[in-house]
């Protein structure tokens, strides 16, 4: 485990890096700078004056010299501010933080629930197996934006039941469940998908095995066979998936955020990228890879904690 | 496995969703004459049009007919997705087989950049990206042909990471087979033994890879497209026709239904024609 991990810890440093630096580049080949947005936004200002912001920001400076000044500073604990909102990166991210991991944690929640349940069930019977099949084969196909507006168009538009987007003014956890129905259905179908489509390939495996027939012929009841005996074995691979789930808490979902009006962080990523604000857009990148990477470490060494087999 | 009709009937049925797509996209000259509009030009008389015999599938906020625009789109979307998923398979195949046989550090170099681009957050890479200045390196912005030469190449540049995951595990384990052996000492040479022995017995994985990386790339050019970053309009894509009909679904509501269903259909066709060909024998 701690070579596993000694291993581990310095690849996702290097990973960290090239991520950084690939995105600097890339956000530098995107059409105008930080300063032609200012123009545009401000008509008072003359050629001259940008020219000197330009030099004061260090923008008149090759790429790769303001990346490594930026780098330079990250190390020293300095993110710098965010262009958009002119104040420090990390302070706009805490409150889009926030809002991600309510939606994502209850999409993610409920689609690991939905559709483990789903799979495992599904293993139990035949008929229910299929139809797991076939229903996560469409979920998995159905662009998240086109069923989110769908769902708007039917719960919000026609029936008006519920908010077609935004956030709760009010207080009240009712007020904010209603916001969150719709964006969290969305979430939470798609990406159930993925857990009922192993649960079951996993579950079925692990019913053939001989150890499920010993159980079986000890009289067990077939609930106790299902859960108490196949389903812990069937897990394994599902904390992977989970693991590699556990990035979009960070990392928000853009497209349904985008859809929903919801201020999280696929929101901020998105807009801190179009506008160019480079300290922000890295800061909500990094940060989200790291999440991710240390969750997939952490998935690997739950598995061999589970599975002694794996650590040889 | 479970043993069954229904492995083939996936493949056969997926195969038919995907021919009779191709085919209405081919086809789109022939349904614009039959009805006589034209896709691209507005009629600002025409506007919202409900489903009529002249418009089947009614008009957008232009008054362009939305099933000839859906054709369109058809042809880019399936366009992308067929370039996207053969150059990721040419290159994840490649990258997959020289990791398989060369093993030692080349191995370990390839197998971490894989793991390294599937630990990134895909979709807002893909955003940075698609949103980079193709005009700085002399390349045509805004015209059709560009952007989906453009979007298949950045979609080609995380699509490899899965046939190539594939690929050397399918091979890794072809490559410890007598055959190879046996081969090797009937003097082929290593170019023979992986093109002509390899090759063919990893051709089902990388068959199902290659079905997933249709389906990939037909999902992520929409999400750009929707994103306003893949195709630009007045090209029409799914993805695209699909953020304007964002704008109205107060107005018209079902001008966003069939641009989804057009990808859903895409998608879970692929995803048919994987599965079919996973669980064939």
């Amino acid at each position: 485990m701690a070579r596993l991990v000694a291993w581990r810890l310095p690849q996702i440093a290097v990973t960290l890096l090239l991520l950084s630096a690939l995105t600097w580049l890339a956000m530098g080949l995107m059409p105008g700078d930080p300063l032609d947005l200012a123009m545009l936004g401000d008509p008072t200002l003359s050629a001259a004056d940008v020219a000197k912001l330009r030099a004061v920001h260090g923008l008149d400076r090759p790429l790769h010299e303001r990346y490594l000044a930026w780098a330079a500073a990250v190390l020293r604990g300095d993110f710098g501010y965010s262009r958009l909102f002119s104040v420090r990166a990390g302070a706009v991210l805490w409150p889009a933080l926030l809002s991600t991991l309510t939606l994502l944690g209850w999409s993610l929640l409920l689609a690991a629930a939905g559709g483990v349940l789903l799979g495992v069930l599904g293993a139990a019977r035949p008929w229910l197996g299929r139809a797991a099949d076939a229903l996560s084969i469409l979920a998995q196909s159905t662009p998240s934006f086109w069923l989110g507006l769908m769902l708007i168009i039917l719960f919000a538009v026609t029936l008006g039941w519920l908010p077609a987007g935004g956030v709760a003014e009010a207080p009240g956890w009712w007020e904010a469940a209603r916001f969150l129905l719709l964006p969290v259905t969305t979430l939470a179908l798609v990406n159930s998908a993925g857990y009922a489509r192993h649960a079951l390939a996993a579950m079925q495996a692990e019913l053939a095995a001989p150890y499920i027939r010993t159980a079986r012929m000890k009289g067990l009841p077939e609930r106790a066979v299902l859960w108490r005996h196949a389903f812990p074995n069937a897990a394994i691979p599902l904390v992977t998936i989970a693991a590699l789930d556990a990035g979009a808490l960070v990392s928000g979902a853009l497209v349904t955020e985008t859809i929903f009006a919801r201020p999280g962080m696929g929101k901020l990523i998105y807009d801190s990228i179009m506008g160019n604000d480079y300290n922000l857009a890295l800061l909500a990148l990094l940060l989200a890879a790291l999440v991710t990477m240390l969750a997939t470490l952490a998935a690997d060494l739950l598995q061999r904690a589970i599975d002694p087999r794996l650590g040889h | 496995m479970r043993r069954s009709p229904s492995v083939n009937l996936r493949l056969v049925l997926g195969l038919a969703i995907l021919a009779l797509l191709a085919a209405a996209a081919a086809g789109a000259g022939i349904v614009q004459q039959m009805l006589g509009h034209d896709p691209f030009a507005p009629d600002l008389f025409q506007r919202y049009g409900e489903a009529s015999a002249d418009h089947p599938l009614g008009t957008d906020e232009l008054g362009r007919d939305i099933l000839l625009r859906l054709l369109h789109g058809g042809r880019v979307s399936l366009a992308v997705g067929l370039g996207v998923a053969l150059g990721a398979t040419l290159l994840g195949t490649g990258i997959g087989l020289l990791a398989a046989w060369r093993g030692g550090w080349m191995e370990a170099v390839l197998m971490r950049l894989a793991d390294g681009l599937l630990a990134l957050p895909a979709l807002p890479l893909l955003v940075v990206l698609a949103a980079v200045d193709t005009g700085r390196f002399g390349l045509p912005r805004g015209e059709a042909v560009a952007d989906i030469a453009r979007i298949t190449l950045i979609l080609m540049l995380f699509g490899w990471v899965g046939v190539a995951r594939l690929a050397r595990a399918a091979a890794l384990t072809q490559l410890s087979l007598d055959y190879v052996a046996a081969a090797r000492v009937s003097g082929a040479t290593e170019a023979r033994v992986l093109l002509r022995h390899v090759l063919p017995n990893i051709a089902s994985p990388i068959a199902v890879a290659t079905a997933l990386a249709v389906a990939g790339a037909v999902l992520a050019e929409s999400t750009l497209s929707f994103l306003g970053l893949g195709i630009q309009p007045p090209a029409p894509s799914w993805g695209n026709m699909l953020a304007n009909a964002q704008e109205m679904i107060f107005a018209a509501p079902w001008t966003a239904f069939w641009p989804g269903l057009a990808i859903l259909l895409t998608v879970t066709a692929c995803s048919l024609v994987a599965d079919g060909i996973r669980l064939r024998r």
